[in-house]
C-alpha cells in the first residue's frame, strides 16, 4: 500500500538547465582570479621599471624572472630537482603527520584519560618553536631528509587531531542513541558513526596540515642548509650569489608548491562531502 | 469522569498480555534527579497510548526506560526488545548515508544478511512513500520526508512495539497532520503497541486509543483517558463537540495539575 499520493519536492525546481549555469559559474569562478592576475603582473611590471638603474636587480621584471629564473635550462636544471625534492619531504611530513595524528585522535576518543593526559602537551608542542630544536635534530639525525621531514611532521602535526578529535566527539547525541539501541559495538560505533560524522573537520585538518607542511620543509631547509638541495636552500643560496631571477623564480615555485597541496585537498574535500555536508553547495 | 482506576487498568491490561509493561517503576539519576516515580502502565498489541505533560515530567525518559537505554532504580520493565521501533525527536539520519542506506542501517547493525536487508528497506520505504527517493541524500529532503526515513527505518524492526519521542514537534502542522494520518494508517495494518509523547493534547486525542496524563516531576501518572474513535480517523472528527470536550477534559487535567 502507498500512504502518501503527494510528496512535497523542493528537488525538482531547482534544477533549471543545470549545463548552462554550471558553464556560467565556472566563468564566473576563473575570470576575476585571471584579471586580478593580469593587474598583479602589471603592477609588477610598472614598480620594475621604476627603479632606479642601481637598485634595479632587486625587482627583475615578470618576463626576465619567467625567462631566465625558471625556463632557462641551466636554471631548471637546478631547480627542478629541487623543487621535487622539497615537494617529496612536505608530503612525507604530511603523511606522517596525518597518520600518528589520526591515530593519536582516535586513541583519545576512546580513552579520555589519554586525551587529558596528553593534549597540554600536544597545546605545548604548538608553543614550542619548533625550528629552536632544529640544531638538535641535526645533532641526532645529520643533514639527512628524515631530520628535515621530522621539522616537517612537528609544524604540521597539531592541526590533525585536534580537527579529528572535535569530529570524533561531535556525534549526534540521538545517533549515539540509535546505535546503543542496537547493540553496535564501540568499533561499530567508531567506523560507521564517529569517523564518517569527523571526515569535515579532518579534512579541513588536512587542508591546514598541507599548507604548513610546505612552509615548515622549506623553512627546515632554509635552516639546516645542508644535504640534498631543495627550495629552502637554493632560496637562499640565490639571495647570497645575488641572482634575483632565479629567486623570485624559486619563490614562485615555492608559492606553486603551496597552491597544489592547498588545491589538492581543497578538491579532495569537496568530491568526498559534496551529497552531505552543508559546506559544500549542491 | 474518564480518570481509569487501578483497578480497570489491570483489567483491561489482563484481556491480552501486555506487549509493553511498566511495573512500579521508579528513577533517580546519579544526579539526584527525581525523574519517574511509581509508573504503573500497559500497553497490549493494538493499543495506542499517548503521554502528555509539561516540560521535563519525564516522558522522554519514560521512553528511554522502556527502550533500554535508560535502568530505572527499582520496579520491572517487560517488553520485546528486538522487535523494538524507536523515533527520536529529530530524524537522526546519517547525513552522509542515502535514504536507503539509513532505513537500511538497523538490519545491518543486527549484521541480517543483504538480500533480506534489501527486501525490508524495499518494504519499509514502499510503506511511507519514500521508493523513488531511495539515492536521495537526507540534506536534499524537507523535514517531513526526513521524518519518514526515520520512521521507515524503525518499521524494518517488524516493531511490536513503537516508541515516539515527539516525532513531529518541528514540522509545520499541515505536514504534521498529514503524518498523523500516515501514522494511524500504519497503526492500523501493523498493529503495534505504540507509545507516543507530544506536548499536543490535539494530536494525543488524535491518534490514540488513550491518553495518559504526566504530572511535573517527579513524573507520575495522574490521570488516563480511553479515545473512543474509531480507526482509520477522519481529519474532520477534530472538529467534532466530542473531540473538543476530550480535549478539554485532558487540558483541564494538566493544568490542575500545574496549580
Amino acid at each position: 500500500m502507498t500512504i502518501i499520493e503527494t510528496v512535497n519536492s523542493p528537488i525538482s525546481t531547482s534544477q533549471s538547465s543545470p549545463k548552462r549555469t554550471n558553464a556560467l559559474k565556472r566563468i564566473n569562478n576563473i575570470v576575476p582570479p585571471l584579471i586580478l592576475f593580469g593587474v598583479i603582473i602589471a603592477i609588477w611590471e610598472i614598480l620594475s621599471a621604476s627603479l632606479s638603474g642601481a637598485r634595479k636587480f632587486l625587482l627583475p621584471t615578470p618576463q626576465s624572472v619567467l625567462m631566465q629564473g625558471i625556463l632557462s635550462p641551466d636554471a631548471y636544471t637546478e631547480i627542478l630537482p629541487s623543487f621535487v625534492r622539497t615537494a617529496a619531504l612536505a608530503l612525507a611530513g604530511l603523511m606522517v603527520a596525518i597518520i600518528l595524528g589520526m591515530i593519536v585522535a582516535a586513541l583519545m576518543y576512546r580513552f579520555k584519560w589519554l586525551e587529558r593526559a596528553s593534549f597540554p602537551y600536544l597545546v605545548a608542542l604548538q608553543a614550542v618553536p619548533v625550528l629552536a630544536i632544529a640544531p638538535l635534530m641535526a645533532v641526532v639525525f645529520g643533514y639527512s631528509f628524515t631530520a628535515k621531514g621530522i621539522i616537517v611532521v612537528l609544524i604540521a602535526f597539531f592541526p590533525i587531531p585536534a580537527n579529528f578529535l572535535l569530529g570524533l566527539r561531535s556525534v549526534d547525541k540521538g545517533l549515539i542513541d540509535l546505535f546503543r539501541l542496537n547493540k553496535a559495538s564501540w568499533w561499530t560505533r567508531f567506523f560507521k558513526l564517529a569517523l564518517p560524522n569527523a571526515l569535515p573537520q579532518l579534512l579541513t585538518g588536512f587542508r591546514i596540515s598541507a599548507g604548513l607542511a610546505v612552509i615548515g620543509a622549506i623553512v627546515g631547509e632554509e635552516f639546516f642548509q645542508a644535504g640534498v638541495p631543495g627550495l629552502g636552500m637554493r632560496l637562499l643560496q640565490y639571495l647570497d650569489q645575488v641572482e634575483y631571477h632565479r629567486l623570485y623564480g624559486a619563490l614562485i615555485l615555492s608559492s606553486l608548491l603551496g597552491i597544489s597541496f592547498y588545491t589538492f585537498f581543497t578538491r579532495l574535500s569537496h568530491r568526498l562531502l559534496r551529497n552531505w555536508h552543508e559546506s559544500v553547495q549542491a | 469522569m474518564q480518570v481509569a482506576t487501578k483497578d480497570q487498568r489491570l483489567m483491561e491490561g489482563s484481556t491480552t498480555k501486555p506487549t509493553l509493561s511498566f511495573r512500579g517503576v521508579n528513577l533517580t539519576f546519579s544526579d539526584g534527579t527525581d525523574a519517574l516515580r511509581d509508573i504503573n502502565l500497559d500497553i497490549s498489541q493494538n493499543e495506542f497510548v499517548s503521554i502528555v505533560g509539561p516540560s521535563g515530567c519525564g516522558k522522554s525518559t519514560l521512553l528511554r526506560v522502556a527502550s533500554g537505554l535508560e535502568d530505572a532504580s527499582s520496579g520491572a520493565l517487560e517488553t520485546d526488545h528486538d522487535h523494538l521501533g524507536y523515533v527520536f525527536q529529530d530524524a537522526t539520519l546519517l547525513p552522509w548515508r542515502t535514504v536507503s542506506g539509513n532505513v537500511g542501517l538497523l538490519a545491518e547493525l543486527r549484521k541480517l544478511p543483504k538480500p533480506e536487508r534489501e527486501k525490508k528497506v524495499a518494504d519499509a520505504l514502499e510503506l511511507v512513500g519514500l521508493d523513488k527517493f531511495a539515492n536521495y541524500h537526507p540534506r536534499r529532503l524537507s523535514g517531513g520526508m526526513r521524518m519518514r526515513v526515520s520512521l521507515a527505518r524503525a518499521l524494518t524492526m517488524d516493531p511490536q512495539v513503537f516508541l515516539f519521542d515527539e516525532p513531529f514537534g518541528a514540522l509545520d502542522e499541515i505536514t504534521r497532520e498529514r503524518l498523523n494520518d500516515e501514522l494511524t494508517q500504519l497503526f492500523v495494518t501493523r498493529q503495534f503497541a505504540a507509545l507516543f509523547v507530544t506536548h499536543s493534547i490535539f494530536e494525543a486525542v488524535y491518534l490514540s486509543t488513550r491518553v495518559v496524563v504526566m504530572s511535573p516531576r517527579p513524573g507520575r501518572i495522574i490521570a488516563e483517558f480511553k479515545i473512543p474513535f474509531a480507526y482509520p480517523r477522519q481529519p474532520e472528527i477534530r472538529f467534532t463537540p466530542q473531540f473538543a470536550e476530550i480535549a478539554g477534559n485532558i487540558s483541564e487535567a494538566l493544568r490542575k495539575e500545574l496549580d
